[in-house]
């Protein structure tokens, strides 16, 4: 896994999953659909990789199925990282 | 007159024959006599020789599938009353439900009223803060839940000197913690037969918690009597049958879960429906086409999210099976109805109602011709209409808002705010229920939403008080004060937006913009996390200091700001 991936699979963990929650959580884990962050918290994970990247995502592009996996997200950034 | 369920029956039909006692007489309650509903959507559907009818097709995002049958939902129910009579519920002893929409919720909710005990579920994307004050205001003595959302309650437990304990029902024993139990219904000895406590119409079935603009969120208590309004409502606004395959999406931590998700549609026998899983439209047009669903029950949020994902991606799946579409949570806009006339070939139908309602009051029904964007008319034995704001007179004239209202007395109506009297009093104003919401009702008698009436914030169909949010604010030590206001959104109506004033020493940044989020995101939910935060000098405010959080809101929605001759200079 890449960098870019496993800070932004970190982040995920760190931030999204509680304590006691023993699911495991990959770069291709369903994140919106599986119930791992809901489409209101997706905002703040946005927040995060633009901050972190310094780049703009337009909100017509974050939409739940590009934000449903680390791996989706990952290709988004690089999108605008170029 | 007698009426019939078939599709195509005319709104003066079904209006000329449908009375709460018809539903009375067809749930078999007596006048003054025993009403369970733990009771009635189990044994009650068993005795009528349909023990064997599949109640529950539960799927989780995987595709694990698991059935329940009516008899197994009796016998489970029994089993799980039992369990918590074993471990010290009594009667009257508030027991929360904190899960996702996994069997047990279900099962243990039905065991609970079954008990006498009065069941309080609540989201499970709440954070420790909506958590503790819902369990503390409420006295709440037992709490079953799962081991990924037991860290939350473990955190709180010190500050809830009422909890007596925590089950859990994925736990093995090695994983408890002091105090706690293990909840392994699966593994529980069977009981065949459980009396279920003998509660009457006004006996405390559910307290459901909603915010306000003001204080801590409200717990509406309901009573067994509610049976009746959720059951005949369920028939005639949501036209179930009991050859039905039904899915409400709604989560039972809300009212529509327990309303519509659970007693409704269980009470008239059908196959229900249940994917506990997040959003994806893929996955939900292909769980309605595999289970061949006949009747949904969603939300405007839903369905704009599905409308975002086009029409071709439904064209994919035989839906042919549904016959009936209905939503619930906001206003339904038009766009949305053409939408599914066109993309699913029949029109979602708008229903209005609310946590304090307790049953779909104001609906679209089925063979009615829907006004697209309309909340359709009340339901028959509810008397609505929209009153003047001062005089809290109905207004005569067609299309002219004022104040939703409802003449009291409904089954399905709360009986009290828990432990807050003065706040039920004022929802009562010249012998009218008072809904909070704005309404306007046109000449063919067609009601229609204009907005709420206060400044609680409707996102995705979820009420939350600004209140909430800018006490768990404070807790922020870069923030002097803020205001919460809606914001208005393409896909969930409205979104949070907080206006924030820093302390002196602190300036606006990304990192602090993040750190707010995630702060109310933990400590509140989801929903409460603002979408987006504005760092301001200061905020609009009267002169005795109050903010004023409509001059923040009007100016969101473009809107005329009103009179600003009370506000302060600055």
């Amino acid at each position: 896994m890449d960098e870019l991936k496993r800070t932004i699979l970190n982040y995920v963990v760190q931030e999204y999953i509680e304590e006691g929650d023993d699911r495991e959580v990959g770069e291709s884990t369903p994140l919106i659909s599986g119930g791992i962050v809901d489409s209101f918290s997706m905002v703040s994970l946005k927040r995060f990789v633009e901050r972190k990247y310094g780049i703009q995502i337009p909100d017509a592009e974050a939409t739940p199925a590009a934000f449903d996996t680390v791996d989706g997200i990952a290709k988004l950034v690089r999108r605008y990282t170029g | 007159m007698s009426v019939s369920a078939e599709s195509g029956v005319s709104h003066d039909l079904r209006h000329a024959g449908l009375e709460w006692d018809s539903a009375c007489r067809e749930l078999g309650i007596e006048p003054n006599g025993p009403i369970n509903i733990g009771w009635h959507c189990t044994d009650r559907i068993c005795a009528g020789g349909r023990g064997a009818v599949t109640a529950l097709i539960w799927e989780d995002f995987h595709g694990h599938e698991r059935r329940y049958t009516y008899d197994d939902l009796r016998v489970l129910s029994n089993t799980f009353a039992a369990y918590l009579r074993e471990a010290g519920v009594a009667h009257g002893d508030r027991v929360c439900l904190f899960m996702d929409r996994v069997p047990e919720l279900y099962i243990g909710f039905l065991a609970i009223l079954k008990l006498g005990a009065i069941a309080q579920p609540l989201f499970s994307a709440f954070g420790e803060e909506s958590l503790w004050t819902r369990l503390d205001d409420a006295g709440t003595a037992f709490v079953v839940t799962q081991k990924k959302h037991a860290g939350k309650l473990r955190r709180i437990r010190a500050q809830l000197p009422a909890l007596r304990r925590l089950a859990i029902v994925d736990a093995r024993p090695a994983e408890l913690h002091p105090g706690e139990l293990a909840l392994a219904l699966d593994e529980l000895p069977r009981v065949e037969r459980f009396d279920a406590y003998p509660t009457t119409a006004e006996s405390p079935s559910v307290l459901h918690y909603t915010s306000g603009t003001t204080g801590k969120p409200k717990g509406a208590l309901h009573v067994h009597g509610s049976l009746v309004g959720q059951y005949w409502t369920a028939r005639w606004a949501l036209d179930l049958r009991p050859s039905d395959r039904y899915w409400c999406n709604a989560d039972p931590g809300w009212v529509t879960g327990t309303s519509y998700g659970i007693i409704g549609p269980w009470a008239c026998g059908v196959t229900q429906l249940v994917l506990d899983s997040g959003f994806n439209a893929e996955r939900w047009y292909g769980f309605l086409s595999k289970h061949k669903a006949t009747v949904w029950y969603s939300a405007p949020t839903a369905i704009r999210l599905l409308m975002r994902e086009g029409a071709e991606l439904a064209r994919r799946h035989d839906l042919r099976s549904l016959r009936h579409l209905a939503s619930v949570g906001e206003p339904l806009n038009a766009e949305a109805v053409v939408w599914s006339r066109e993309v699913l070939g029949r029109p979602f139908h708008d229903t209005y109602w609310q946590t304090e309602t307790g049953c779909i009051v104001v609906t679209n029904f089925p063979g009615m011709p829907v006004k697209p964007g309309s909340m359709g008319k009340p339901f028959p034995g509810i008397t609505a209409t929209v009153l003047d704001p001062s005089t809290y007179e109905p207004l005569a004239e067609p299309g002219k808002a004022g104040l939703l209202a409802l003449r009291p007395g409904w089954p399905s109506m709360l009986r009290a705010y828990w432990r807050n009297p003065e706040a039920y009093e004022k929802k009562f104003r010249n012998g009218w229920f008072v809904c909070g919401d704005r309404a306007s009702i046109d000449s063919d008698g067609y009601f229609w939403f204009v907005g709420r009436d206060d400044d609680v914030i409707n996102t995705g169909g979820h009420l939350v008080g600004p209140f909430e949010i800018e006490s768990a604010l404070l807790e922020n030590p870069a923030v002097a004060e803020s205001a919460a206001v809606a914001k208005p959104d393409p896909i969930n109506m409205e979104v949070v937006k907080v206006f924030v004033v820093l302390k002196p020493g602190f300036g606006p940044d990304s990192d602090l913009e993040l750190d707010i989020m995630n702060h109310l995101r933990k400590r509140l939910s989801p929903l409460a996390m603002p979408q987006e935060i504005e760092f301001v000098a200061s905020l609009p405010k009267t002169r005795s200091g109050k903010i004023v959080r409509r001059v923040l809101r009007a100016k969101e929605w473009g809107e005329p700001v009103g009179d600003l001759s009370t506000l302060m200079d600055d």
